[in-house]
């Protein structure tokens, strides 16, 4: 037992090592986090407007504030305060923002909770109480036969 | 020639609109009304003419440099290629409009020359058609002129196709797009015109599915050539950039796609009819707000046209279509009982709830990013960006979990499914999952060193659980086939696809989709290098060595240009030379990058000349290598294809081909609800 979990740690150790950023690394992760302010739309490090009045000034910029700042939301925080929040190219997990992350999961949670619900009640209803008589004979014809051919 | 526009213009709305009233008078008063119906009918195909005049009128002004209208004069240039003098008919408001009203007319004339197929379903439905038809002609005479004349003097040539419409696809991919999304308005048209008649029996489902797989087939083929366009073009080396346009073509496909999968249910079971109706409904709310968001100003996009006051005119009429799908829902929901209930969690129908769930989800993310910039001034005070990032961390999860479904979905029968049945069926797909990702993960993918990495390798195991789950099911189908008809395996999947269109044709849209799920798998090692390159220059991304030869110019009556003439080796030998290109053009003295492309199965190498060193001429080259784009393409043109096969009417029982033997036990049905239809162990009663 020992044995297996110093494994487990000399494994884990292993693996978060492994992720450890170099600076180009970490200039591609940080440069696709911010937008270029030119209006084009683009995550910085993909605009190639020929001549872009902002890009280049941009990644200067995040070249220098990479090598003042240790930390990545320290290099970002001067972008937000030099252009805004704008210039981030994702909702921040802060105050309402957090609700633009939330609320598709959320919702996604909701919905699968509810048919699962629904499921189980309409399981839990007979079979001749949740059928409801249909008066087309050819339909019900048609059906007899997808269900015989659909049997188990 | 712009009066006589103008006059068809005029006379396709009044058109429209008598084709309208006419047609709800002649519905109310019932029988006795025939003929003022008939009259309703050909006032519809007329509009068609009236409608086809104007866009005529516009093609042939466009064709003479007819710069007194504004329109020409700022969307064409006497120099701009004939091909793309036609693209000028969809890439401005005015001409886009009319292009709508063109191809809406033209759905609508199939649906009134086809009436015999179900007179007063259609009488209905092309009675809805026609209030659509009227909206859009409305804003056409009324909001956004093709016709308009250029104040003071006439000039002498035009500002110009925006030079990134000026590609050859970009002619047929927003005809594509359109068709989709104009499409839709014809399932809903039977949808809303059967819920208001009451419509006995299940006939018209049958009808509006098929109108929506001719629908999604374009809205398919219009979003794939949008990506196309997107990275031939853009030069950002990407084909998809979650950009509000892009996302708005998304929406109704995903739920048109929902709803193609869930209107099984009501046809075999009598299940969902109301989620049915309304997932029908929403698919062609959202086409009408991804045409209001491109042209509202609404959200800020490369795609969208100029700001205009045409957006509170959609907003009316997204909210009168609205609230006339809710009135005349809340009226006749009676009519919409399921006639059974789900009687496991554990069955096709359950897998399909779920299925329509997460495509639903899906949209409602893509909806919520989109719309979120604006939600988020309207509470914060200041707008977010909402990119890339988020949406690919909310909608790849969920993707990946509907990837799971689309696996498990065959497995299942309908009804119910034993647990045995499942075990024995999805062991040997799931194995190979496994076996897939473990694979992949020795093999260098790394899913634990970065997130993109880990849906990289989700997303390829899982294609590889569809793909087993998939071909599983053909093979079941085509042994059955094989053994009771003597025929070859390539023989035997050719009658099984044929004698059931619609399943197997579904089933090689998985295909596509699973290849496509692939492709974008890709993006995760995705490789970028720029460099300035002088003769003989070298610089190497991934296996690629590239060699400058030289850099040139050009100059021709549209625009002039600066090349960069580069030789590529792979792995020290040749593949050919690459010519990126940057071209300026001359009316509306705009610039626009030309990538060059090598593209192979396994990886593209995409060069764009991104700019020239003002002190030495030399040119800056940036170079991405992308794997597995091709896949994409591929992929989509397997869906393609697969959306056509559905399409094909089933082989008639009499047709097929004739049994080798009869022996008991080994009942094969000949209809095409037989083979397969239900789930596995069907096809096992003569194993």
């Amino acid at each position: 037992m020992k044995r297996a979990l110093q494994l487990i740690f000399v494994f884990a150790l292993g693996l978060s090592t492994l992720g450890s950023d170099t600076s180009s690394a970490r200039f591609e992760k940080l440069g696709h986090r911010l937008m270029c302010t030119c209006g084009c739309n683009q995550v910085l490090l993909e605009c190639n407007h020929v001549g872009c009045p902002s890009s280049d000034g941009m990644r200067h910029e995040l070249s220098a504030g990479m090598a003042q700042n240790s930390s990545d939301n320290g290099v970002l925080d001067v972008f937000v305060q030099k252009y805004g929040p704008i210039v981030l190219a994702a909702p921040t997990m802060n105050g309402f923002d957090r609700a633009a992350w939330i609320t598709p999961y959320a919702t996604l949670a909701l919905g699968l909770g509810l048919v699962t619900i629904i499921v189980r009640k309409w399981r839990h209803v007979p079979a001749e109480k949740a059928t409801a008589k249909i008066d087309d004979p050819e339909l019900e014809e048609r059906r007899k036969l997808i269900r015989k051919d659909t049997e188990l | 020639m712009a009066d006589f526009g103008s006059f068809a213009l005029i006379l396709a709305l009044v058109l429209s609109f008598y084709a309208f009233a006419a047609g709800a008078m002649a519905l109310y008063a019932g029988p006795r009304a025939d003929r003022l119906a008939e009259t309703s009918r050909r006032a519809g195909i007329a509009t068609f003419i009236a409608v086809t005049a104007v866009a005529g009128v516009l093609v042939v002004s466009v064709l003479n440099n007819d710069f007194s209208l504004a329109y020409i004069r700022e969307h064409s240039n006497i120099a701009l290629p004939t091909p793309y003098k036609f693209a000028a008919l969809w890439s401005g408001q005015e001409g886009s409009l009319v292009f709508w009203a063109l191809l809406l007319s033209a759905y609508a004339l199939v649906v009134r020359v086809k009436h015999r197929v179900d007179v007063k379903l259609t009488a209905y439905a092309s009675v809805i058609l026609a209030a659509v038809q009227f909206f859009f002609l409305l804003l056409i005479n009324f909001a956004a002129h093709p016709f308009s004349l250029v104040s003071g003097p006439v000039p002498q040539d035009g500002n110009g196709l925006n030079v990134l419409l000026q590609y050859p696809e970009m002619v047929i991919h927003p005809p594509m797009l359109y068709l989709g999304y104009v499409g839709m308005a014809v399932p809903f048209a039977f949808a809303l015109g059967a819920l208001i008649m009451r419509y006995p029996g299940e006939k018209w489902i049958a009808i509006t599915r098929k109108w929506t797989m001719v629908a999604w087939l374009f809205l398919t083929c219009g979003i794939f050539l949008g990506g196309h366009w997107a990275y031939s073009v853009l030069g950002w080396g990407g084909y998809w950039g979650w950009d509000p346009v892009e996302n708005a073509s998304f929406l109704p496909w995903l739920t048109g796609t929902a709803f193609l999968h869930s209107v099984m249910m009501q046809e075999k079971r009598g299940m969902m009819k109301v989620w049915n109706v309304w997932l029908i409904f929403i698919t062609f709310l959202l086409s009408i707000f991804g045409t209001f968001l491109t042209r509202s100003g609404l959200v800020s996009s490369v795609h969208a046209f100029a700001q205009s006051t045409i957006g509170p005119w959609f907003m009316w009429f997204l909210g009168i279509i609205f609230a006339t799908c809710l009135f005349f829902y809340i009226k006749n929901r009676d009519h919409l009982k399921s006639e059974n209930k789900l009687e496991s969690l554990v069955s096709r129908e359950s897998s399909f709830l779920f299925n329509n769930l997460v495509l639903l989800a899906a949209a409602f993310a893509i909806l919520w990013g989109t719309l979120f910039p604006k939600i988020s001034e309207a509470v914060q005070g200041h707008q977010v960006t909402v990119g890339p990032p988020f949406f690919n961390n909310v909608v790849l999860p969920i993707g990946l979990f509907l990837l799971f479904l689309t696996a498990i979905g065959p497995l299942l029968a309908w009804r119910s499914t034993s647990f045995e049945s499942v075990k024995r069926n999805f062991a040997i797909p799931a194995a190979l999952a496994v076996l897939t990702a473990i694979v992949l993960s020795v093999a260098g993918m790394k899913p634990w060193l970065e997130w993109a990495n880990f849906y990289s390798m989700m997303a390829v195991s899982l294609a590889v659980l569809v793909f087993a789950s998939i071909t599983s099911e053909f093979y079941r189908g085509a042994l059955v086939i094989r053994n009771h008809t003597g025929l070859g395996w390539p023989a035997s999947v050719t009658q099984l696809t044929r004698r059931n269109t619609r399943r197997y044709g579904g089933y090689i849209v998985h295909y596509g989709f699973i290849v496509v799920c692939i492709g974008f798998a890709g993006a995760a090692f995705n490789q970028t290098n720029e460099q300035e390159l002088g003769f003989k220059d070298k610089m190497n991304i991934g296996p690629y060595t590239l060699v400058c030869q030289n850099y040139t110019q050009d100059d021709n009556p549209n625009y002039g240009s600066e090349m960069a003439v580069l030789d590529v080796y792979k792995n020290g030998k040749k593949m050919g030379t690459m010519y990126p290109e940057q071209r300026f053009y001359k009316a509306n003295q705009q610039p626009a990058t030309m990538v060059a492309l090598h593209s192979t199965i396994a990886e593209d190498l995409y060069l764009v000349y991104a700019g020239r060193n003002q002190d030495n001429d030399h040119p800056i080259i940036k170079a991405h290598l992308n794997p597995l784009v091709s896949w994409i393409w591929t992929g989509a043109i397997i869906m393609v294809i697969g959306t056509l096969v559905a399409l094909v009417p089933n082989l008639p029982a009499d047709r097929a081909a004739p049994r080798k033997s009869a022996p008991a036990g080994h009942a094969v049905a000949q209809n095409g609800d037989g083979v397969g239809e239900g789930h596995p162990t069907h096809v096992e009663v003569g194993d």
